[in-house]
């Protein structure tokens, strides 16, 4: 620690115009920083906007990782830059720099504070994966109430499944079909065959997919859920929309040439608007769970 | 091992390995002229991928297909990845400057098997030309450098096989470069020096060649297994036979993760070579650098899954590699904040070299960044698969290991050669590549995140003018060449001479003439236990009188 007091009071000496303290202005500094970073991830939005129960979660998520990581980029950018002008030869300079070989309590300290920094955004963002319902098993037990489990052998592998939905009679059941190029939805309770995903909103929804050829993937930004669609072994995604709106559908898993072209739309309605599109389409009676 | 022979017998019998410009093109043993084929035939490989990546934003630069056919399209991107990672990066970051440097770091006159050295470079110049020449004869494979099944099933079968065969010999020739480093490294090292004496660079090749040892045979197998469904029609990963596409998943990514490390350890080697000899400082906090190196190799070994959020993966595993990824982040950290020390309170000459491995810094930390929020499972769910990723990787491997590479060049040149460098040319491309480096990838994180996915020759028409951005950006990363390969043609014809070490460096590749003899040093090797020995102790610290050459030449 002499070494890096010594090289502190150096530092010292060549800003000669300044008194302060290097431990004040060390404070200082960060402080400005983490404030700086603070607005920073409240300030600036990156996302589309959030059409269903889960992009709130996802978006608090996201807030925390910008803040962290602005912190950080600026941080080490900022020392980065600031040593190469402070520290850069001079013409008069002829001499090497001090030889410092290392610093065993400054290593410990980058050591621990990253790892606690990782541990709590492996925490926090197992706590959000939680929150978002994909911590709930499938497959056996999972699949045994749902209506749609036509075969008890046949293991299901899903992505985000809230615990609400997941063997819920009042979530409103579709199966997906992702084929070379686009997305066919099935309404099994109406024997509705779709282009277009039409989905009432603040009712879960769960998606039964399967693909006919190679794998696809169901992604829909405005929902922040993605699931790939496997041929051979059937996967389940659910959702609760939110906010009444046309939004993309993109297939996000390289599928061939017009991969790029495979999109579709989903549609979220008022419950209403929904039962009046569902009614008409509808092939038997029509009545929904509803 | 190779006998030193006195210099009046060597000229006595006939050499059986040419000399002259033609060695360049023939099978030799010695390390420097393999080291070098490797080193330029990347280069070679580096055009025609950047090309490719050219071809890739001209089409991006609208958001309707119409600069190439899609099935082309898909092509060019396949082509694209796989020249980069398995003609590029891995052969530069490995072969180019492993062949060169690791015998002189650790004293030796050659690699431990040098013929064998010789037959692994030798096999990517006709890997390389299969690859490409698959475009122009039968369609080159289109199903992405993963090769997903069932897309690389059903896509057209020549193309797809000739991809398959071109990757297996690449592995070959990085198994076979591995098996040499660790052989070297551990075994050829000069009497008196030991391992926690050996430049950083001999480290990170050592973990990185057990990396390629242990995770290259997976992926040989695997593609094995999957040019066996393509041509023999059996069903490992085809699931209308019965077979799974995931599994092949896990095997891919269980080479193709560590991978990653294969094209960034050795670049973290290089740098902390570059940023000691610039800064006139001691490499900062050696031991925990070993063993950061170390930690990434373990934990870059169990770190697969994370490529596979969206696939079918129970939950336990996903929080598993959730955990596992996030954690390289300390180890590697632990890197980044030591070169920040390290050249804290330098004496930082801002040449091209330097300003290089700071421009590494730069574009590493955010792709490192941009890497432990993809590792949050909830995160990746969102972002998998998109441009934001094409972002994330792309600031990992260029913004980090070409980086690199150029900041090696500009290092090691005068070595190579005996002659300079021109230093303003060397800023100007640094200066062009970091601006159109970020223009190109900084943008594609936006659109990752508001909906475009990777790999589509197609998109939403209101992402063109972010997309026309980053196609500027490309092309500014295309001029940078220019300066750069004039420069290096120019110099090796016209620049100054550079003397033995140009840099006052310590470590024993410049304790040698420039370019060195055959066997790298008359007489015998320099024992060099402090390769990093720059500096002057804190409390005879004189701020003008010592100067670097003073403490070089009374041999600190």
């Amino acid at each position: 620690m002499e070494q890096w007091d010594a090289l502190h009071s150096l530092t010292r000496d060549w800003a000669s115009s300044m008194q302060i303290p290097s431990a004040i202005v060390t404070l200082i500094l960060g402080m400005i920083l983490v404030l700086s970073g603070l607005w920073i991830g409240q300030s600036i939005n990156l996302l589309p906007v959030g059409a269903s129960a889960n992009a709130p979660i996802y978006d608090e998520l996201f807030q925390v990782l910008f803040t962290i990581g602005a912190i950080l980029f600026i941080g080490i950018v900022g020392l980065l830059i600031f040593s190469l002008i402070r520290f850069r030869r001079r013409n008069d300079q002829l001499g090497d720099g001090i030889a410092i070989e290392g610093n065993l309590p400054l290593e410990i300290f980058w050591t621990a504070v990253p790892a606690v920094v990782i541990l709590f955004v492996g925490l926090y963002s197992y706590d959000i994966y939680d929150r978002m319902g994909g911590m709930v098993p499938l497959g056996h037990e999972g699949m045994a109430h749902h209506a749609m489990a036509d075969s008890s052998e046949e293991r299901i592998w899903g992505g985000l499944s809230s615990k609400a939905v997941d063997g819920d009679a009042f979530a409103l059941p579709v199966e997906v079909t992702a084929m070379q190029f686009a997305f066919l939805f099935h309404y099994p309770e109406g024997d509705i065959t779709a282009g277009e995903l039409h989905v009432p909103a603040n009712r879960p929804v769960t998606l039964r997919m399967e693909a006919k050829d190679v794998i696809h993937a169901f992604w829909v930004p405005e929902f922040r859920i993605k699931q790939d669609v496997i041929p051979g072994q059937p996967t389940q995604l659910s959702f609760t929309a939110t906010r009444p709106g046309s939004y993309p559908i993109v297939c996000a898993e390289l599928c061939g040439p017009y991969h790029g072209g495979m999109r579709s739309t989903v549609v979220v309605e008022e419950p209403e608007v929904w039962e009046a599109w569902f009614n008409s389409n509808a092939k038997s009676d029509g009545s929904t769970t509803t | 091992m190779t006998v030193a022979t006195p210099p009046e017998i060597q000229s006595a019998i006939p050499r059986l390995q040419p000399s002259g410009w033609i060695r360049y093109f023939s099978f030799s043993v010695d390390h420097k002229v393999i080291g070098l084929q490797y080193l330029v035939c990347g280069f070679a490989f580096y055009l025609v991928g950047g090309a490719l990546a050219g071809a890739i934003r001209t089409e991006l630069a609208s958001p309707v297909s119409d600069f190439m056919a899609r099935d082309v399209y898909n092509q060019v991107l396949t082509l694209h990845g796989t020249v980069m990672i398995f003609l590029w990066i891995v052969p530069v970051v490995n072969g180019a400057f492993g062949n060169y440097l690791i015998p002189f770091y650790v004293g030796a006159r050659d690699m431990a098997f040098p013929r064998l050295n010789a037959v692994a470079f030798w096999l990517i110049p006709p890997a390389g030309l299969m690859l490409i020449t698959s475009y122009f004869l039968t369609g080159a494979a289109q199903s992405g450098w993963t090769a997903y099944p069932p897309l690389s099933i059903t896509t057209p079968a020549t193309g797809q096989v000739i991809w398959i065969l071109s990757v297996l010999l690449l592995g070959g020739s990085s198994i076979f470069g591995g098996i040499n480093f660790i052989a070297t490294i551990l075994k050829l090292r000069r009497p008196g020096l030991k391992l926690m004496q050996l430049p950083m660079y001999c480290w990170a090749m050592l973990g990185t060649s057990i990396l390629v040892v242990l995770s290259t045979p997976v992926l040989a197998g695997t593609l094995v297994l999957l040019s066996f469904d393509i041509v023999a029609h059996t069903g490992f990963f085809n699931p209308g036979l019965g077979g799974n596409v995931v599994v092949y998943q896990h095997l891919f990514w269980f080479y193709s993760h560590p991978a990653v490390y294969i094209m960034v350890l050795p670049a973290f080697g290089l740098v902390s070579e570059i940023l000691p000899v610039h800064a006139r400082k001691p490499l900062f906090g050696y031991v925990t650098m070993v063993y950061s190196i170390m930690a990434i190799v373990g934990l870059g070994l169990i770190v697969w899954a994370h490529h596979m959020f969206t696939s079918g993966t129970p939950p336990w595993m996903r929080l598993f590699f959730t955990i596992a990824t996030a954690f390289i982040a300390v180890p590697t950290g632990i890197k980044f904040f030591n070169w920040l020390a390290t050249i804290w309170g330098g004496r930082i000459t801002l040449n091209s070299a330097m300003l290089f491995s700071c421009g590494f810094i730069v574009n590493f930390v955010l792709g490192g960044i941009t890497g432990v929020a993809l590792a949050q499972v909830p995160f990746d769910i969102h972002v998998h698969d998109t441009y934001f990723v094409v972002a994330h990787f792309h600031y990992i491997v260029f913004g980090g290991s070409v980086f690199v590479v150029f900041a090696s060049v500009y290092h090691w040149y005068p070595k190579f050669t005996g002659r300079m460098l021109h230093e303003g040319l060397g800023r100007l491309h640094c200066a062009l590549t970091f601006i159109g480096f970020n223009l190109c990838f900084g943008p594609q994180h936006w659109l990752g995140l508001n909906g475009m996915p990777r790999r589509v020759a197609e998109y939403d028409p209101q992402f063109t003018l972010i997309n026309q951005i980053s196609s500027v950006g490309a092309l500014l990363m295309a001029i940078s060449t220019l300066p750069f390969l004039w420069n290096v043609v120019q110099s090796a014809i016209s620049g100054p001479l550079a003397g033995d070490n140009p840099w006052n460096a310590l470590t024993p590749e410049w304790l040698t003439s420039s370019p060195p003899p055959v066997e790298n040093w008359v007489g015998e090797a320099p024992l060099v236990e402090e390769p990093y020995g720059y500096g002057v102790p804190i409390d005879q610290l004189d701020l003008a009188a010592a100067s670097g050459r003073d403490l070089w030449s009374i041999g600190k």
